[in-house]
């Protein structure tokens, strides 16, 4: 009697407030839902922005775009092969540069020093690598890297531009180091000690043991570092910008100047004034949102995958 | 029973296609310590999440029949007043580690936005934790973090949480399991000195610990509440084969 | 046999150094960066540099007040609009970690972090500079919002995801609604994480020309409207070192230098931060 007498008390005090409470509860939990609606809605806002605004170039050039040579925005015409080139060979010489570099990194850190005052000091400065500014890389490279290739250039009897494709590429290459160390770093300290004490039980040195267990089991997951550096290396703009030498022509060799989709865009959207010229670039920006989409996904699938398995 | 508090009629718990409890069916006495045990998976904890509706909270989780609390249906009660009106200890203390002793105890009150006076709330502090018994540990330091306390004062610290509300009923699901056997001992006592306010529901794995604090003992098997008695005649004169086996220690 | 096991062993020592070898060189550009910077840079500090404008060619001195300002604005607006938003997203997917929107939103996310900065640039560029018919540092704002999202994001889910269920179950158990439930006794708790995780991001951005190319563009004076086209550090950097001439490099230096130093001093204070306010359960 006592118990249900103070029951009801309670139950009317709440009541007003309870409806308010419930409310705010709905609204709360529809309202939180709605967050993650709209950054989705955000990205394939993005996607549909530029396919639509890509549509005049589309239309007038056709597949002409991927292999046009001509770049001539007087008579409106538009090949982005030179580009599609220049970005190319800039990414992967980047990556042919750095993979060394990254993958003994990430084998010190992950496998001979995992731990310790030594693995935090390179842990961190290879970390710092990724917080200095892409403008700043590339004027770096203006007033240090360029006169050190245009002297290799003179060696070479090649013309001496300085800028270029291999000065654009070893900047490239410096800057993804820190992307792929880190996960390739995870994914090698990772390998279960079990497998690596079972060949040391037998007799296997650590590079026997490296070469043997741990690089063969991580396989996928150093592929996939080298992916995502790769979807870095591609949209990668102002140190390519200032260090390739923005010439539209096919490049010759690594030291010519070139110029890739992002370093276009940088120099160009601004002035272009025709709508198909300024289309011709967004679609350009659409190509690399696709590329670098799909290599980022599948990288990320491949992780995924390693680490369930 | 005449003096019930709680009535349990057909229950079943799912998670997803699982059945966790079959057809519960079962009346709890009011200010009294009621034991809930059995092996390891037999449902306990599930029937405990039922009582304060925690259970619904997993997703793929549902239930059917009704709980009644005196004369209401709790699946027709507003979760926010059942809940505080059934209160509920955890098997690993868990104060809320961004707040200090003070601030944990009198939280049911600030997180519901219920205002008190500096005055009401140093009273209702003082009260829960005298209440639980840890009043002269921690009165000095009340505006120290709570996770600093050892594990036993720390669970301490979340009954007098749970107090603070004045619950019906006080839900404990295995509240000694992860401390040590002196902290143990201790909330046991304490849980004898609390029935005469409260209704205690327990779920143990510990035979002792049923045998010594309860009034009334729920054994569990396999999701069916196999028999439910005085404490004192389920362990001398168990009814069913499967209790028996069960105290006397031959699964389990 | 002796001659075989003495070969393996040399080729393990061998092998050891090469990594030790590559490593060390791995870490000889950033050391080569910083000296060139704080060579260059520091002798263009002083307080002048820090209250006056860029001077035409040719004039000793002059001061990049002007991309501070514009960085300090451009940077405050897109956290103000990024840190809200993403901490909510972040506290979305770690609650509903089996939705199938959430599987959806994680992806986006990730789809998110990897878009060139420079596509950034364009799509606000077309909604927002091209509709309203000028460059302004609100569209810029907007550009580094979109690009801070996803760490934001990534690290409250984080830190929300270690949070134990049962401090969750607790205030539920107390009668506590969910919404304040989650407001009041989880996002407390994940603060830390939600705080370092915003910081890297903001240092992330700080440095970021490519999505301000087409939006922010750039002034060479002092402007605090939000709605007018403004300067910032990495801009001005970008604007005078392709110049050809020395005191304009100089200033870029400079520049250059203080904007390397608040990068580092806001990754400092993140470790800092993460160490300090690491939550007991």
């Amino acid at each position: 009697m006592r118990l249900d007498k103070k029951n009801s008390t309670l139950n009317n005090k709440t009541d007003k407030k309870l409806q308010r409470v419930l409310l705010f509860e709905k609204i709360f939990q529809k309202g939180l839902g709605l967050t993650g609606i709209i950054l989705i809605i955000i990205l394939i806002s993005i996607f549909l922005t530029l396919t639509i605004t890509s549509l005049p170039s589309i239309k007038h050039l056709g597949i002409k775009f991927i292999y046009g040579k001509a770049w001539n925005p007087v008579t409106d015409e538009y090949g982005a092969l030179p580009f599609l080139i220049g970005t190319l060979l800039t990414s992967l010489l980047a990556l042919i540069i750095s993979t060394p570099f990254a993958f003994s990194t990430a084998i010190f850190l992950g496998e001979y020093y995992p731990k310790g005052l030594i693995s935090n000091i390179f842990k961190n400065i290879i970390e710092l690598l990724a917080t200095i500014p892409s403008v700043v890389y590339g004027f770096w490279g203006m007033v240090v890297l360029v006169p050190i290739i245009r002297n290799l250039e003179l060696k070479l009897h090649v013309l001496p531009y300085g800028v270029g494709i291999l000065t654009s590429s070893i900047i490239l290459a410096i800057m993804i180091i820190p992307y792929s160390v880190s996960l390739s770093r995870q994914v090698i300290s990772m390998v279960p000690p079990s497998l690596k004490e079972g060949a040391y039980s037998l007799g296997a040195t650590r590079f026997e043991v490296i070469r043997k267990i741990i690089i063969p089991h991580t396989r996928s997951g150093l592929f996939a570092s080298v992916l995502l550096a790769l979807g870095r290396a591609l949209g990668e703009t102002m140190a390519v910008t200032m260090l390739i030498g923005n010439s539209h022509y096919i490049p010759k060799n690594i030291f010519s100047p070139g110029n890739t989709m992002a370093s276009v865009i940088a120099n160009e959207f601004t002035e272009a004034t025709g709508t198909i010229y300024l289309s011709v670039l967004i679609e350009m920006g659409l190509l690399l949102f696709v590329v670098t989409t799909l290599i980022n996904i599948s990288g990320r699938q491949i992780i995924k995958h390693y680490i369930l398995h | 029973m005449e003096n019930s508090i709680l009535k349990v009629e057909h229950l079943n718990a799912f998670f997803g296609e699982a059945r966790i409890l079959s057809d519960i069916n079962l009346e709890i006495p009011v200010n009294q310590i009621i034991a809930l045990m059995g092996p390891s998976g037999c449902g306990k904890t599930t029937f405990l999440r039922c009582i304060n509706r925690l259970h619904e909270l997993t997703p793929g989780a549902r239930t059917e029949g009704n709980i009644y609390l005196f004369k209401d249906d709790i699946y027709r009660m507003n979760l926010i007043v059942l809940r505080r009106k059934i209160g509920m200890v955890f098997q690993r203390p868990n104060p809320f580690p961004t707040m200090s002793i003070f601030e944990n105890v009198i939280s049911g009150y600030t997180l519901n936005g219920i205002s008190l006076s500096k005055l009401q709330k140093e009273e209702i502090v003082e009260d829960s934790l005298r209440k639980a018994s840890l009043w002269t540990e921690v009165k000095d330091n009340l505006h120290k973090k709570g996770t600093f306390l050892s594990g036993g004062q720390q669970q301490r610290l979340c009954i007098a949480r749970s107090l603070s509300m004045k619950p019906d009923i006080i839900l404990f699901d295995e509240p000694t399991s992860s401390l040590d056997p002196i902290s143990s001992n201790k909330i046991e006592e304490l849980l004898l000195n609390l029935k005469k306010d409260y209704t205690i529901i327990i779920v143990t794995h510990n035979l002792q610990q049923a045998a010594r604090t309860s009034d009334y003992t729920a054994f569990f098997y396999l999701g069916e509440l196999i028999e439910f008695n005085k404490t004192q005649l389920l362990f001398s004169n168990p009814a069913k084969r499967q209790t028996e086996d069960y105290i006397s220690g031959r699964f389990g | 046999m002796d001659k075989l096991i003495k070969i393996r062993f040399y080729k393990d020592r061998l092998f050891k150094g090469g990594i030790i070898l590559l490593t060390v060189l791995s870490t000889v550009p950033l050391l080569l960066i910083l000296f060139y910077i704080i060579k260059q840079g520091i002798s263009s500090i002083n307080w002048d540099f820090f209250i006056n404008l860029p001077k035409p060619v040719g004039e000793k001195g002059g001061g990049i007040v002007n991309a501070l300002i514009g960085s300090g604005i451009i940077v405050s607006c897109a956290s103000l609009m990024a840190i809200p938003f993403g901490a909510l997203v972040g506290l979305y997917l770690s609650e509903y970690k089996r939705d199938k929107l959430a599987y959806w939103v994680g992806l986006s996310v990730d789809v998110l972090q990897g878009i060139p900065s420079i596509v950034l640039g364009i799509i606000i560029y077309l909604w927002v500079v091209k509709p309203t018919g000028h460059f302004s540092s609100l569209s810029g704002s907007i550009a580094l919002a979109i690009m801070m999202l996803p760490p934001i994001v990534k690290s409250t889910e984080e830190t929300l995801k270690l949070i134990p269920g049962t401090i969750k179950e607790a205030s539920l158990a107390l009668g506590v609604p969910y919404y304040k439930t989650i407001l009041r006794v989880i996002l407390p708790m994940g603060l830390s994480g939600i705080l370092s995780g915003s910081l890297l991001s903001i240092s992330r951005v700080a440095g970021e020309t490519a999505p301000l190319l087409f939006t922010a563009f750039g002034n060479p004076f002092i402007n605090t409207n939000i709605l007018k086209p403004m300067s910032s550090l990495p801009l001005l950097i970008f604007n005078y070192a392709g110049s050809a001439y020395e005191d304009w490099h100089k200033l870029a230096w400079g520049a250059s230098f203080v904007l390397i130093m608040m990068i580092l001093f806001l990754n400092i204070v993140t470790k800092i931060l993460e160490r300090r306010w690491k939550i007991q359960f």
